[in-house]
């Protein structure tokens, strides 16, 4: 009996757990990138202890990979090294490390995976608990197989409805950040329901849990359905047979129902996530960079819908347009049908995959005074380079929109 | 007994130490510098068992352990504040730094005030107002924690399974 994540715990604990008790439970996965790694292994040498399963160790180079200057090729030769020397069996150079996990079967429903990385929340959207630690929490999972968790409290986001044309589930998440605001589920579990839900496919989902980090939740879940089941069976290597955790009698802190056919485009504007705007508002504003790309919104079908409207049409020549696939297997696959030669084409630069110019490293960093409008999760003041530039979250349709007129324009006009 | 030094809501990890000192993680030269930019004399004048009283999400910002680490190196015995950022709070507890929630004892705490704090049992007494406050203890495992020096030290000697026993 209970939410979600005490029915996760529970499942994992071997008994019931409630919300305020503390656990400490074995994980299934320990996920960390090339920009966490290296402190984690600091950690683990002075604990000194042997690694406990190095099965259950996968590291991800994205941040800064290929290394952009000399301090990231340090780091990467580090855990390179580090590696060999451990025989670590998981070691991935293909994307950005959350959407590797989920292709290459690592984030199953119940399961557990801690990542050195905050928005490791996006696991919650295959039914599994997901979130960010400290580097040296990772090293002690590294040794124990364990971590430890307070059983967060929940709130229940109830979403009715369908979607307005040319409204996507990244526009539904930019409206819950500004009515929660950024500390407004802090400690918490997200749970995310309801027709809307159900009826979305996986990539469309992803994007709830990821930027649950966004409004300071400790995880963002989609409970496990036929959805997330086919997912599983049909687009990545695990095999069930799959537990469908949901939430029984759940005594939820909070309930909010959200009616999403009355939401039209939104933008999340500089420099806060909770600075929120139907784009109605912003429409016109011009605009630098347009940035398509991340753990959030650079998935096949977000390529796609950006193709399909660049489709034999020309971005704005003043604007630097750049398309960054999450993943090697996105990037295949758009090869594979055209999408790639689509945006070349348009005049899009279509650049290697991984985190990209997400964190202002390399790949797309903006200058003093510049706005980029993207779609990514987060627009910290200073997030994609300079911190005099200005960052607008929006979807992919609306960054395609964005694309060919250098201004922020309606997706419906082009659709 | 010790010292009360008193900060407001919202208190995050750059107000407890910026940015650019954190090239080291060696908490006595971290506590050199903290709360340098909004509480210069603190550094040099918090002894022993002073301790920190914070307001609302204490802790928020970075998720990096150098702020735990140097309040910690700077020997003050524990936080006291309304609620904790997550992280802060993990953070807090691996290295060993103790924390308690108590509302009550971070409005009425005022900066100077004599303090003195069981952590054993979450009593927290204001000598200086004659009052008492009740955070909620700290579990077992946190003290555990805490006694070993942080959660790399106790694992070094100990089964991270001897946390919850
Ligand atoms: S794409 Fe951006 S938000 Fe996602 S993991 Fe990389 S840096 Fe973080």
């Amino acid at each position: 009996m209970g939410t979600l994540v005490e029915e996760i715990f529970s499942r994992k604990a071997g008994r019931r757990v409630k919300a305020g008790e503390i656990v400490l439970l074995d994980v299934d996965y320990i996920m960390s990138h090339d920009n966490t790694t290296p402190l984690a292994i600091k950690a683990f040498r002075e604990i000194g202890k042997p690694i406990r399963d190095k099965d259950r160790i996968v590291i991800h180079f994205d941040h800064a990979y290929p290394a952009p200057n000399v301090l990231a090729a340090e780091n990467h030769r580090k855990i390179l090294d580090f590696a060999k020397e451990q025989e670590l069996p998981h070691l991935y150079k293909q994307g950005v490390c959350h959407q590797v996990m989920i292709e290459e079967g690592y984030v199953t429903p119940g399961s557990i995976v801690i990542g050195a990385d905050s928005h490791s929340n996006t696991y919650g959207a295959m039914g599994a608990f997901g979130s960010g630690f400290g580097s040296t929490e990772i090293a002690v999972a590294w040794v124990t197989g364990k971590c430890w968790f307070k059983v967060p409290e929940t709130i229940r986001i109830e979403l009715h409805g369908e979607a307005q044309n040319g409204v996507y589930s990244k526009d539904v998440m930019i409206c819950i950040a500004g009515l929660l605001g950024m500390d407004g589920a802090t400690y918490r579990s997200v749970e995310f329901g309801g027709e809307y839900i159900d009826n979305l496919p996986v990539h469309e989902r992803i994007v709830f849990p990821n930027m649950s980090t966004e409004i300071g939740a400790k995880c963002g879940l989609i409970a496990a359905d036929e959805v997330t089941i086919n997912y599983l069976e049909s687009e990545t290597p695990a095999r069930g047979p799959f537990e469908r955790i949901v939430p029984v009698n759940p005594q939820y802190e909070r309930v909010i129902e959200i009616d999403v056919s009355i939401i039209a485009p939104q933008v999340a504007c500089h420099p806060d996530v909770d600075n929120v705007k139907p784009l109605e508002e912003v429409k016109g504003l011009e605009v630098h960079e347009v940035y398509i790309g991340t753990c959030t919104n650079a998935r096949f079908e977000d390529i796609e819908i950006v193709a399909n409207m660049l489709k034999g049409k020309k971005v704005n020549p003043f604007v630097r347009v750049i398309v960054t696939p999450a993943s090697e297997r996105i990037y295949r696959k758009a090869l594979k049908n055209g999408l790639i030669e689509i945006l070349m084409d348009a005049g899009c630069t279509v650049t290697a995959t991984g985190c990209g110019a997400c964190i202002g490293r390399h790949g797309g960093i903006l200058a003093p005074g510049e706005r980029a409008l993207t779609t990514m999760n987060r627009n910290f003041i200073g997030r994609m380079g300079s911190p005099l530039s200005e960052v607008y979250l929006a979807s992919p349709a609306t960054a395609a929109a964005t694309a060919l007129t250098g201004r922020i324009t309606d997706p419906r006009e082009y659709l | 007994m010790g010292k009360a030094w008193k900060f407001g809501d919202n208190l995050n990890t750059d107000e407890i130490i910026p940015g650019r000192f954190n090239i080291t993680i060696d908490p006595l030269e971290l506590a050199k510098n903290v709360f340098c930019e909004i509480k210069p004399e603190y550094a040099k004048g918090v002894r022993p068992g002073d301790v920190i009283v914070g307001g609302g999400n204490f802790g928020c910002g970075s998720s990096r352990e150098h702020a735990p680490i140097a309040i910690k190196g700077s020997q003050a015995k524990c936080v006291i504040a309304s609620s904790y950022a997550r992280i802060f709070f993990r953070n807090a507890i691996n290295i060993g730094l103790p924390i308690l929630e108590c509302p009550e004892a971070a409005n009425d705490v005022e900066e100077g005030d004599e303090v003195d704090v069981d952590l054993t049992s979450g009593q927290i007494i204001n000598a200086t107002k004659n009052k008492t406050y009740q955070a909620h203890p700290l579990p077992d495992f946190v003290l555990k924690i805490a006694s070993a020096g942080g959660i790399v030290s106790f694992l070094k000697e100990h089964d991270i399974q001897e946390l919850m026993s």
